[in-house]
Parts: C-alpha cells; sequence; structure tokens
C-alpha cells in the first residue's frame, strides 16, 4: 500500500468505535423522520443532503409541528453554526489542497469526522497524505450513516401506528442537552431558554423558538463573559 | 414550505458553514464573541424544543402527576445524567410513558 491508502484506511479505523454511537442515532433518525410525516425518499436524503445529525432531528420534529419551512430553515442554520469553527479549524491543513478536495472534505466535515481529524492533524507531523486520513474517516462516517438511517426507515415502517413515537424526539433531545450543561452558564442557558420558550409559546409561526433559544445563548454568553 | 425545498436550503446552508474558512482560510477569522457564544447553542435551542413539549399540552400549561410526558421527560433527564447514553436514554424514557399510559 502506498502512503496515501495507509492514510486512508487509518481514518477509516480511527472513525469505528465512533460508530458504535453514531448507528443507533441514524437508526433511531430514520423510525423517527418516517413517523413525523416525511416520506421515505426525503427522509433517505436528508441524511446526505444536510448530513448533520441533530439538525436532522430537529428538522423531523419541527415538521412534524408543521412550523413554517422558513423558521425550520432558519433554526437549521442556527444549530449548525458550529461546522464554522471545525472549518477555521481544519483550514490551515487543507490550504494547500486543490479546490475540488476543499470541497469534498467540506462536504464530510461532521461533528465524528472532525473530531478524529483534528487529532490526527495535531498529533503527526504534517504529511503529504494527511487529507487521505480525513478522506477515509469521512467516508466512513457517511456510509454508516446512509446505512443506518435507510435501516431505521424499514424498520419505522414496521412500528404500530398507536406507539407515542412522537416523543421519542424530546427524550433524544434530552440525552443530548444534558451532557452539554457542564458549567453554570450552561445550565443558565438551557434553563432560560426553557422559560422563554414557555412564555413566548403563542408566538405566531413558532417564533418563540428563535427567541427562546436566542436569548439562552445571550444568558449563557453574558454569564460566561462575568467570570 | 415543501419538504425538498427546506432540506435544500438547510443542506445549502449546512455546507456553507462547513466550507466557509477552508475556502476563506487566512483572509478572516472568526470573532471571540461568537466562538464563545457558539458552546451554548445546543443546550439553549434542544431546551427551547424540549420544554414547551414536556409541560404544553393541548395548548396548556399542565405541571400535574397526569402529564405523562413531564414524568417520562424527568425520568429520562435522570438517565441521561446518570449514563450519558442516548439509546439507553431513550428505551427507559418510551418505556415509562408506554407503561403509564397502559397502566392508565
Amino acid at each position: 500500500m502506498n502512503n496515501n491508502q495507509t492514510s486512508f484506511w487509518a481514518g477509516v479505523r480511527a472513525e469505528l468505535p465512533i460508530l458504535i454511537g453514531v448507528i443507533p442515532f441514524g437508526l433511531i433518525y430514520g423510525v423517527l423522520a418516517l413517523n413525523a410525516g416525511i416520506s421515505s425518499v426525503p427522509a433517505q436524503l436528508m441524511s446526505s443532503i444536510i448530513f448533520a445529525g441533530s439538525a436532522q432531528f430537529i428538522t423531523a420534529q419541527l415538521v412534524r409541528d408543521t412550523v413554517p419551512g422558513i423558521v425550520i430553515v432558519l433554526t437549521i442554520a442556527i444549530v449548525n453554526l458550529r461546522h464554522m469553527l471545525y472549518s477555521a479549524s481544519v483550514a490551515p491543513y487543507v490550504r494547500a489542497l486543490p479546490m475540488r478536495w476543499k470541497i469534498l472534505l467540506s462536504y464530510l466535515l461532521t461533528d465524528e469526522a472532525y473530531a478524529v481529524t483534528i487529532l490526527n492533524y495535531e498529533r503527526e507531523d504534517p504529511k503529504e497524505s494527511s487529507h487521505w486520513f480525513f478522506l477515509g474517516a469521512g467516508l466512513m462516517l457517511w456510509t454508516a450513516w446512509q446505512i443506518s438511517t435507510a435501516a431505521g426507515i424499514l424498520l419505522g415502517a414496521t412500528l404500530p401506528e398507536s406507539w407515542p413515537l412522537d416523543f421519542a424526539l424530546p427524550i433524544t433531545f434530552i440525552a443530548l442537552i444534558i451532557p452539554t450543561l457542564r458549567d453554570r452558564p450552561a445550565i443558565a442557558a438551557s434553563l432560560s431558554a426553557g422559560v422563554v420558550a414557555l412564555l413566548v409559546y403563542d408566538m405566531p409561526y413558532k417564533l418563540g423558538l428563535i427567541a427562546a433559544g436566542l436569548s439562552g445563548i445571550i444568558v449563557g454568553t453574558l454569564l460566561e463573559s462575568k467570570k | 414550505m415543501n419538504i425538498w425545498i427546506i432540506i435544500l436550503l438547510g443542506g445549502l446552508l449546512t455546507f456553507g458553514m462547513r466550507f466557509s474558512f477552508i475556502y476563506l482560510v487566512g483572509k478572516y477569522e472568526i470573532p471571540e464573541l461568537m466562538q464563545r457564544a457558539l458552546r451554548f447553542v445546543p443546550p439553549a435551542v434542544l431546551t427551547a424544543i424540549v420544554v414547551p413539549e414536556l409541560l404544553i399540552r393541548s395548548d396548556q400549561l399542565d405541571l400535574s402527576l397526569m402529564n405523562f410526558r413531564l414524568i417520562s421527560g424527568f425520568v429520562a433527564i435522570f438517565v441521561a445524567w446518570k449514563t450519558k447514553n442516548i439509546l439507553m436514554t431513550l428505551l427507559v424514557g418510551m418505556a415509562v410513558l408506554l407503561i403509564l399510559e397502559f397502566v392508565y
């Protein structure tokens, strides 16, 4: 094997342990997207076009709640803002690559691919073949996400309609929120977003969601600045 | 808005943000305030979605013990805190809700 292939497969291997968490997540997404009333083709293609787990879960929830599309798109944008951080973080390592590589690697820049790729970049001296590691990690995650989504869609079609599956999304979100509550500013951000969400629940077009989210972000940032 | 337009716009925005600094490398940096604000996005936005799902039943605030979703939500918070495991949280939370709805 040449260096490029060695790096590629090292990236694939580095991604494998993360898949233990990703595959159930993809399965659940497939089941719930279908349950939210999204048909199987758009549910599957959302996994390749948006390709960002938490944004896809939120989209399913908001489609179910018949939230206007523009509010859904705005929420996707806010939730995915963190990818700009990843982009800034890997940018110096990929600056010399041709544009087609930059586009491909940007598409594959998920939380999970970023996590192993940035560790690899920081660990080893820059090599000619390092971007192949990024490609291997990104493609491994991409493949697992598409297949687990498809499996979830197949499974979702067989579950009884009477199950209160709509509640699975809020519970999944709880499982995502709790680990982020590491310190007081984060807890305050969460609590204030929750309180504001109740106060402005009646705002038209579900804009209360955006208002509540933004107020939580502002409260957290202000509290942290005071320290 | 059609689901396809939501998916395409959401995908374009997401790709744009992933591509942003890889494309602009060296020309701009993320403002420091925004870097610090980003970590509050998940707890704030997700909580803003979850809280009304648990507390508002048929457009009314429902803090009673008969609000099974609220009870299951508290159980899920506990399981998430103890296990940090999405699948475990989901299974226990759903099981509690199913059992409560079955019993009553």
